[in-house]
């Protein structure tokens, strides 16, 4: 199956048409005869972040693997910064940067010794020291790789993965392990990354990341994409309903089930729930001052990428 | 650039080895052992009837150069990279800018530096107890002893290939245990038994003990032996094609 991409002419980003890094059209992988992806089409734009959600098991690692020329695609198209990776994977491999799940350095080697190592591989790299102060490493630069903590190794693996000025980096599962204000940092970094010409391809199965970072995701689901598009865009498509929150002892508010755009009314001990489409909050507060109630609590509740995922698979991302 | 990448992941490399204290031990330590045996059993007094009229440890000492390349390639390098394997670093390295000659070049390189050293220090403690003669050929040694380190950088490669490091392990002890005793590092080919000759025929430590010693006592070098370690790289770098697995 092929969408017709390899003639793209590029990708729209924020207005602008920006030119491609990556091409895939119709990517199918095999084992033992069960497609893991099955004719998977996308296009990351330079300077993009572009994130590939779905659970475990919904075959993003195995797309980034062929993207990246680490596998062999059974089918399909792909073009990454103009190359093929399936023929031309070593000269791919000195212009992107790598972060891979369940990869790992050698038992004793130290922090500085493992970036200088990486570094000495392409000409142009990165200084080492200045990687392990941005990524909060300097002070384990003497620390061997196995007495780092998770959340250390994680830090270090993106440093090693942005250590030759990478075109594009791909970062697989990156902020797992790391506790929530690493990975805030983390996501600072990320966003610096892109802001200095670097393209991101982002894989998570945790959605805040995905929503906060990426300026276009794919959703996968058993090897598809079942969704494809800006966060806010997904968001307004697959999540139409709204719910607003206020407090309220007042008694009958059937009334508001009249309002303009809401569906449903529901009271949760003293709170209550109204769900609706459109400008429901302008018009429920219109209203509620209409009665002379102003409850200082109103608040709306925003559809997030877990609602899209949840309403375009029937599952959250974490089951 | 390239020179300076391989003199990066050869010094890197170098530097997680001796980090293992128990390979350098077992490395440069077992072929010293042997000669101190060996050594005050017999001395260095020729006699006519074994090692072709030449004093027992002049015999000895390129048998025990050969055995040094051979617990490199058979169980250090090996064990090395099968762990590599199981850890994951062979997959992030394969994901690297860092081209293929660089790891396996950097791992011969550091092989090559840990079988001189061993080398070199059998070479001393002989020379300084037991009082060896010179080789013949040093030129010659040399040439072998490169020879040496092709033949067992490519059965090491191969021997990686055994997808875990406990696997790579038990089969390299296996052939280095048997090479030891039946190459010519053991009892000298004049008192082994029929099946004992039968079996260090097959060894490939046989042939590059032969053409160790050939330079280095100044006897005729067997071009067939030659031939024979040639063909065992060949054959062990063409099943390396085959057979090896970056995860």
């Amino acid at each position: 199956m092929r969408c017709g991409l390899s003639r793209s002419a590029g990708v729209e980003m924020k207005g602008t048409v920006v030119e491609p890094v990556i091409v895939v059209d119709g990517l199918t992988k095999r084992y033992g005869g069960t497609a893991v992806v099955d004719g998977v089409c996308f296009e990351v734009g330079r300077g993009e972040i572009f994130g590939i959600l779905g659970r475990n098991g919904a075959g993003k690692t195995t797309t980034v693997e062929c993207v990246q020329g680490l596998r062999r695609a059974d089918g399909g198209r792909m073009r990454v910064l103009g190359l093929d990776p399936a023929t031309q994977a070593a000269e791919l491999r000195k212009r992107i940067g790598s972060q891979l799940q369940e990869s790992a350095l050698p038992q004793r080697i130290k922090v500085w010794e493992a970036l200088r190592w990486f570094a000495s591989f392409v000409p142009g790299a990165r200084d080492p020291r200045q990687l392990m102060a941005q990524w909060g490493l300097a002070d384990k630069a003497n620390t061997h790789f196995s007495e780092l903590s998770g959340g250390q190794r994680q830090r270090l693996f993106i440093a090693l993965a942005l250590v030759n000025d990478p075109e594009l980096v791909f970062l697989d599962e990156m902020t797992t392990g790391l506790d929530p204000a690493a990975r805030h940092t983390a996501w600072d970094l990320v966003r610096a990354v892109r802001d200095a010409g670097t393209s991101v391809v982002l894989v998570t199965h945790f959605m805040e990341e995905a929503e906060r970072l990426c300026d276009r995701v794919a959703v996968l689901e058993r090897g598809t994409i079942v969704a494809l598009g800006t966060p806010g865009a997904l968001i307004a498509e697959h999540t139409r309903q709204i719910t607003v929150r206020f407090s309220a002892d007042a008694g009958d508010l059937g009334w508001l089930a009249g309002v303009a755009g809401v569906d449903q009314v529901a009271r949760r001990n003293g709170s209550v729930e109204v769900r609706g489409t459109g400008p429901v909050l302008a018009e429920v507060a219109a209203v509620l001052v209409g009665h002379g109630i102003r409850p200082a609590d109103l608040r709306v509740d925003q559809p997030n990428l877990e609602d899209v995922f949840l309403s375009i698979t029937g599952r959250r991302s974490d089951e | 650039m390239r020179l300076r990448m391989l003199q990066t992941s050869a010094w890197t490399e170098a530097k997680l080895f001796l980090r293992e204290p128990m390979t350098v031990a077992f490395t440069l330590a077992l072929p010293l052992l042997f000669l101190f045996v060996l050594g005050g059993v017999f001395g260095n007094k020729p006699s006519p009837k074994v090692y072709g009229g030449h004093g027992p440890l002049d015999f000895y000492v390129p048998a025990y150069i050969g055995l040094v390349w051979a617990s490199v390639g058979l169980l250090a390098l090996p064990v090395h990279l099968a762990r590599y394997r199981e850890d994951g670093v062979l997959r992030r390295l394969r994901a690297s800018a860092a081209p293929r000659w660089a790891v396996f070049g950097s791992q011969a390189i550091v092989a090559a530096a840990i079988a001189l050293a061993g080398g070199a220090l059998v070479i001393a403690a002989a020379a300084l107890t037991y009082h060896i003669h010179a080789p013949r050929s040093p030129a010659g040694v040399l040439a072998a002893w490169l020879l040496a380190g092709v033949v067992f950088a490519a059965l090491g490669i191969l021997l990686s290939c055994i997808p875990t490091s406990r696997g790579a392990l038990s089969a390299g002890l296996g052939l280095f245990f048997v090479m030891m005793m039946l190459s010519g590092a053991g009892p000298p080919f004049e008192v082994m038994t029929g099946v004992m000759r039968h079996v260090s025929d097959i060894l490939p430590l046989t042939y590059v003990t032969r053409i160790l010693q050939a330079p280095w006592l100044g006897t005729a070098l067997a071009w067939r032996d030659v031939a024979v370690a040639v063909a065992i790289t060949l054959a062990a770098a063409a099943a390396t094609r085959f057979a090896f697995r970056w995860e």
